[in-house]
């Protein structure tokens, strides 16, 4: 874009990223809406959207009945009649009470019509453990999600994510779950001054290396990239793959990675089984089977819902030291290269 | 009577071996004829072989050595008369073959337990796929494996101790050096014989007729008696060439010439080809050729032909114009079998024909003796029922 002159790099909060954001979003187009529980008055569980009521008003900024069904179906009904509404929910596990709405209306819709019927819906929730909040606030379920035809699933881990896919997400005509780690919204850090807008598409090389591929999203990409940098010190080179968008999976982009590493290490915050993690492991064994080194290895959450106390919690996710000891598990007896 | 097994030669050109892994392990008991390891030479991983029958006593090198022809390899207890072996001092009434083998005398080539139930050795598939690009036999790659898995590493480090860069080539190189020396060497002489092969044709259609797949004979074993009974029964064209002189062997180890897949050429030897019955001759080479293809021949056969008989009747050509395999003294071409204009008696009719050639040296034989092998070959294929 040649007219608009180069911004100056700035740091941000991940938080305060969102919320520009949806700032934006409100601000170039009437039809956007947000709307859940304590966006409001009380700027949002994570105060992600404090200052938008002040800024854009009651109407556009709503505040709902502790109601996930009725106010999720609220937006696909707004979305239906040529709205775009920006829905959040406080965190995946309450989504589970609106499971019908997105699952059986939201993501059903357009193909049950012939196309007639497009859902533009984005929805925001957050995901994931690491802040104490205990079994019933704390779990990584946008696995499941991607499970679900009809649905688009990303998620925004860095920065430059958390601020431009709701820009991408809005303009999707299908809808958009857009889950964002509830321990990343403290992330401070330089936004890059030259990215302007992100796709929903494509999977990022966050760091290239060509020993082993660690396959990931959300929080575990900062794990990960930490791994990398412990590896590199015994001269073991790992790429990180950022996936970005769950559903669809950009398998292109990982494939290609692990046809040259021919090692992988999924690693992710949900459960093993029945698992996303399962999915990408079952792609590359499909895909890559003969230029694998090594059986695609699994860092993910202890099987049990997630602890409170602060130990068993830490203990119970995925750290940069179990990613690091998983691939040198994997290196010992090949060697590297 | 204790002994020292040592590297044999397996062929005039072959200064030495790596072994690459043990079949018998100090304790077991060896028969004669029963493989104690696997050797690479140039020309493939080959199973050498006992003379005696007795018992493993000591492995005096590892897998992974090279050793020169003629260097122990074990020490063996050979037994004193045949078959006749006494109990072991120290283990009374129990036979030796019935100790459970010793863990830590093999410690480098036993697999991990749990791990060891299959023969089959674990590779990635990475490995496999790249030992296959390096032609690198995946036979050698087991006591690289060592009871664990084998990574792309183990099979590049392989390749690149290789010789002359893979395996492929160094085959290449040991075919080529051999058939320049003989061609320097041995004054060829070649004639060629053109044999109604109508006669075998249909006989092995009859015969093949009445018997399923797996009993049938292919018309190529009817080649293969009828050479080895002709080089039975005239001499100067079974045996060797060693020393300045002619040394004739009695029996007939026909050497077969038997392309490798991805390229080169072996020719083992069908033991005792004169003496084997059409049905024996057939099962035992179906046996060789898959054995060559799986890269995995027996010392014996390796080494032992006293003559050669090749054949490209499957690519289509009529005659060929063979080399000499040395210290062999004769090798026997075939082409295609096919139907030809053939004139019998002064009328004119369609024979199916076969060109044989032969190549012989002439420090041994010369054309009129070779005209007579041709023509007794010719005769023998002309009464295939006696074959």
């Amino acid at each position: 874009m040649p007219n608009v002159p180069p911004e100056p790099e700035r740091t941000i909060a991940y938080r305060d990223a969102v919320r520009e954001a949806l700032r934006c979003a409100l601000k170039a187009d009437p039809r956007v809406f947000l709307m859940g529980e304590d966006v409001g008055r009380y700027g949002g569980s994570y105060a992600v959207s404090k200052g938008l009521l002040e800024e854009f008003g009651p109407e556009r900024i709503r505040d709902t009945p502790l109601s996930e069904s009725a106010f999720v179906g609220a937006g696909i009904g707004a979305a239906l009649g040529g709205m775009r509404p920006i829905v959040e929910i406080m965190t995946v596990n309450f989504s589970l009470l609106a499971l019908d709405q997105i699952v059986n209306n939201a993501a059903t819709l357009s193909h049950m019509s012939g196309g007639q019927l497009n859902v533009p819906l984005v929805i925001r929730l957050a995901t994931g453990a690491g802040r104490q909040l205990a079994a019933q606030h704390s779990h990584s379920l946008e696995g499941w999600y991607a499970h679900i035809p009809g649905l688009r699933i990303a998620v925004p881990a860095t920065l430059e994510d958390a601020r431009f896919m709701l820009e991408a997400a809005l303009a999707c005509p299908d809808p958009v779950l857009l889950f964002e780690h509830l321990y990343l919204y403290n992330l401070e850090g330089a936004l890059a001054p030259g990215v302007r807008q992100v796709d929903l598409d494509h999977a990022a090389v966050r760091r290239p290396g060509r020993d082993v591929t660690l396959i990931t999203y959300g929080w575990s990409l900062y794990k990960c990239l930490e791994a990398a940098e412990t590896l590199a010190g015994d001269g073991i080179e790992a790429e990180v793959i950022d996936l970005r968008t769950l559903r669809p999976l950009d398998e292109a982009t990982f494939i290609a990675s692990v046809r040259r590493t021919r090692r992988a290490v999924v690693v992710d915050e949900g459960w093993r089984s029945g698992s996303l993690s399962a999915e990408i492991i079952s792609r590359i064994s499909e895909q890559a089977f003969y230029d694998l080194d090594a059986p695609p290895a699994r860092v993910c959450t202890a099987e049990v819902p997630v602890p409170y106390a602060k130990h068993l919690e830490e203990a119970a996710l995925p750290s940069a030291a179990r990613i690091v000891t998983a691939v040198r598990a994997l290196l010992a007896r090949g060697g590297s290269g | 009577m204790d002994t020292e097994f040592v590297l044999p030669s397996l062929g005039a050109d072959m200064e030495g071996a790596t072994l690459t892994q043990w079949l018998k392990q100090p304790g077991d008991r060896v028969r004669r004829g029963e493989p104690l390891a696997t050797v690479e030479t140039t020309k493939g991983l080959i199973d050498i072989e006992s003379y005696d029958d007795g018992q493993m006593l000591e492995h005096l090198v590892p897998p992974g050595t090279h050793v020169p022809v003629g260097r122990p390899l074990a020490r063996l207890d050979v037994d004193p008369g045949a078959h006749a072996a006494p109990a072991p001092p120290g283990a009374p009434g129990i036979a030796p073959g019935a100790l459970p083998p010793a863990p830590a005398a093999s410690a480098p080539v036993a697999p991990a337990p749990g791990e060891g139930r299959s023969s089959r050795t674990r590779m990635s598939p990475a490995a496999r796929r790249r030992a296959h690009e390096l032609g690198v036999p995946l036979e050698s790659l087991e006591h690289a494996a060592a009871g664990g898995i084998v990574h792309i590493a183990e099979v590049e480090k392989l390749a690149a101790r290789a010789p002359a860069g893979d395996a492929r080539t160094a085959m290449r190189a040991t075919i080529g050096a051999t058939m320049a020396r003989s061609k320097r060497e041995i004054p060829h002489y070649y004639l060629g014989h053109r044999v109604d092969f109508t006669p075998a044709r249909e006989w092995v259609s009859r015969y093949n007729a009445e018997r399923t797949v797996k009993d049938q004979l292919l018309e190529g074993v009817l080649i293969v008696k009828a050479v080895a009974l002709a080089a039975a029964r005239l001499e100067g064209f079974n045996g060797t060439f060693q020393d300045g002189q002619f040394h004739p062997s009695a029996a007939v180890h026909l050497g077969t010439a038997i392309a490798i897949r991805g390229g080169g050429l072996v020719a083992p030897a069908l033991l005792d080809a004169h003496q084997k019955d059409l049905p024996t001759l057939m099962r035992e080479f179906s046996a060789l050729v898959a054995r060559v293809r799986a890269g995995h021949l027996r010392s014996g056969e390796f080494s032992a032909a006293t003559l050669t008989l090749t054949s490209l009747g499957t690519e289509g050509v009529d005659i060929l114009y063979p080399i000499i395999n040395p210290p062999q003294v004769a090798i026997v071409g075939a082409g295609e079998v096919r139907d030809h204009p053939w004139v019998e008696n002064g009328q004119l009719t369609v024979r199916a024909v076969l060109t044989l050639t032969l190549a012989a040296d002439h420090r041994v034989t010369d054309g009129r003796s070779g005209a007579r092998f041709l023509r007794a070959v010719a005769d023998l294929l002309a009464h295939p029922q006696s074959l």
